[in-house]
């Protein structure tokens, strides 16, 4: 298991240090990094400070073991736009991003699981088709299209929920959040079935193969035999069985649904990470846009470890497997 | 005496043939052929076809400026099917330059992220070894990072350009094709007419392209029609979030990020006749696509 568990933690670190070298690479070596990291009304002396601190005129693998040093400390620049620490902007963002994606996550389990399941026990019936065709739907259209449909259906044309923005926040942990209060809660609901419709249809759709399959096995058809209610094969036997993968599948994407939010954050007004790093691009707020990467990059990084330890505790087999390769 | 039967002869067709009459069984798959040969038809005709250049200003009349769908223009009394924008512009005419883009960006991104992803994934399956090793590390690292982020990464850093959108689409799809092609380039590898082409002494190369290649088309085919349709979407995406293809050339994305500030105060039509161009083009490929994955597909044959 520590043998196991060095060599993933090692492959992480490797991925971090390769997306840190791509950051670095593209940030100090296209174009002119005095240009990149110095904003565009800076005074003379204040460019040689940022020269000087930053050792621009240094080889470049000092200035590479400099970004790293400074990254490793928490100081990934200051912003153009804000004039304060990149990171600390970031960090204020992330509770909202972070309500939004678990939302989100949660909407996509709760309503795609049963629906997969659904499909998967009744693959010819109307219902069963009519989920599928849904989930093609899904995950085939690009999100900020459903985003607008959603906006101009629900906000528009009904008048029913906010357009855009948070909406009144609460303390709740120390941090702000949306959905303790209905203004809030309203606010919430758009942006999180935005961005939960595309995993929700990759769910549906592994939940549902994954049915068709246990459905066949012997144990099923033996709880079947034994008298059991189809209500309690289905909530037990099947249900137990398809969690494995859906389970892991949700591990990994959650680290992606904080990519996938820069979309919804966009369309929906929401001031997220996504957002800012949109809105730095557009300024050109370039430490912003480096420490948005990093950040993100050791999320997704961190979870992808996270799901990977958790399964190979549940399942020994991939443990051994991975041991040998 | 006994008569023995012969066997009624067999006409056997060529794989082309056989896949192109198991196709259109599906009238679904057929419809969704016809409607995109009907769109790409409309965007490499769209200079000839449009009722007006969009871009060239001579034609464009302040005065039409937000007219809603079925309105006749002041200025040159053409009917404006589906509205115009805020510049007079007739939105047909846009969404018909604008599927021109989109296309052609996904297009030339496909082709070449396909080039480079097949003779990477060839390579490195018949070679083997460290290259494979290598190789296939970096595809990992990479597909473990959302697509989106990826692009968004290169382009906040290289800006605004329809051959930065390309350059950046490429770079986010080779590692599809590269893993396509290698996972079925290695169960080829090990069969013996690639000992056999060994043993004739032909170089690696040939091998590759005239021995292994051919056998690994069909899966890529599957994961290109899936790949083409991803990447419409992505530049869309790309380009509704301002970082995609520059104003000068706008693309369906961009089209609809134009409208989107109407949105809201009812003029629908600038975003959502775009949305709607790009939602079909998406589906249709995509019922082709199914459609081909299962014609393709060796287990469900018989």
């Amino acid at each position: 298991m520590i043998v196991y568990l060095v060599r993933r933690v090692g492959q992480s670190l490797l991925a971090v240090m390769a997306m840190a070298v791509l950051v670095f690479l593209g940030v100090f070596f296209i174009g002119n990094p005095v240009d990149v990291l110095v904003s565009p009304e800076a005074s003379q002396a204040q460019i040689a400070a940022t020269v000087e601190r930053l050792g621009l005129d240094r080889p470049l693998y000092e200035q590479f073991g400099i970004f790293v040093w400074n990254a490793l400390q928490g100081d990934l620049g200051t912003s153009f736009v804000y004039g304060r620490p990149a990171l600390e902007i970031i960090l204020d963002r992330l509770p909202a991003t972070m309500e939004l994606a678990l939302v989100a996550l949660a909407l996509s389990v709760g309503i795609g699981i049963p629906l997969g399941v659904w499909a998967g026990l009744r693959p010819d019936s109307i219902a069963g088709r009519t989920i599928m065709g849904g989930s093609i739907l899904g995950f085939s259209l690009p999100n900020f299209w459903q985003g607008m449909l959603l906006i101009l259906v629900f906000a528009v044309l009904l008048g029913w929920l906010p357009a855009g923005g948070r909406g009144e926040t609460t303390e709740f942990l120390g941090m702000q959040v949306s959905f303790l209060t209905w203004d809030g809660l309203s606010h919430l609901i758009l942006p999180a079935i935005n961005l939960a419709l595309f995993k929700m249809s990759l769910i549906i759709r592994l939940a549902r193969a994954n049915t068709r399959e246990v459905c066949m096995q012997d144990y099923v058809k033996f709880a079947r035999a034994k008298g059991l209610s189809p209500r309690r094969v289905v909530l037990v036997h099947v249900l137990k069985n398809i969690m494995i993968p859906v389970v892991t599948i949700i591990g990994l994407e959650l680290g992606s649904m904080v990519a996938f939010a820069i979309v919804t954050e966009t369309v929906f007004a929401w001031p997220g990470m996504g957002k800012l790093l949109i809105d730095s691009i557009n300024l050109l707020d370039r430490p912003v846009i480096v420490a948005y990467l990093m950040l993100t990059v050791l999320i997704i990084v961190g979870i992808n470890l996270l799901v990977d330890v958790i399964y190979s505790l549940l399942d020994p087999r991939i443990r051994l497997s991975e041991m040998k390769g | 005496m006994t008569e023995i039967a012969t066997p009624a002869p067999v006409r056997i067709d060529s794989p082309a043939k056989r896949i192109a009459k198991q196709f259109v069984e599906d009238p679904i798959a057929v419809i969704g052929l016809i409607l995109f040969v009907l769109i790409a038809l409309i965007a490499i005709a769209a200079p000839w076809i449009a009722p007006q250049n969009p871009y060239d200003l001579m034609q464009l009349s302040i005065m039409d400026g937000g007219l809603p769908p079925g309105e006749t223009s002041f200025a040159t009394g053409q009917t404006f099917w589906l509205g115009t924008d805020q510049q007079g512009r007739d939105m047909l005419s846009g969404i018909m330059y604008g599927l021109r883009i989109s296309l052609m960006v996904a297009v030339v991104s496909l082709t070449l992220a396909i080039t480079i992803g097949t003779i990477v994934g060839v390579a490195a399956a018949y070679f083997g070894g460290r290259f494979d090793s290598i190789v296939m590390r970096i595809v990992d690292l990479q597909l473990s990072f959302p697509a989106i982020l990826i692009a968004l990464i290169l382009l906040a850093l290289l800006g605004r350009g329809v051959d930065k959108v390309i350059l950046a689409l490429v770079i986010v799809q080779w590692a599809y094709y590269a893993r396509t092609v290698r996972s079925s380039a290695m169960v080829e590898t090990r069969k013996d007419y690639i000992d056999a082409a060994r043993c004739l002494g032909l170089s690696n190369r040939r091998i590759m392209f005239r021995h292994l290649l051919p056998n690994c088309v069909p899966p890529l085919i599957v994961v290109a029609t899936v790949q083409i349709a991803q990447a419409i979407a992505l530049e869309a995406t790309l380009s509704f979030l301002g970082v995609g293809v520059p104003i000068t050339e706008p693309s369906l994305g961009l089209l609809i990020a134009n409208g989107y500030d109407y949105l809201l105060s009812g003029r629908y039509w600038v975003s959502v006749f775009p949305g709607i161009a790009l939602v079909v083009t998406i589906i249709a490929i995509n019922v082709v696509g199914d459609r081909l994955r299962d014609v393709l597909n060796p287990r469900l044959q018989t």
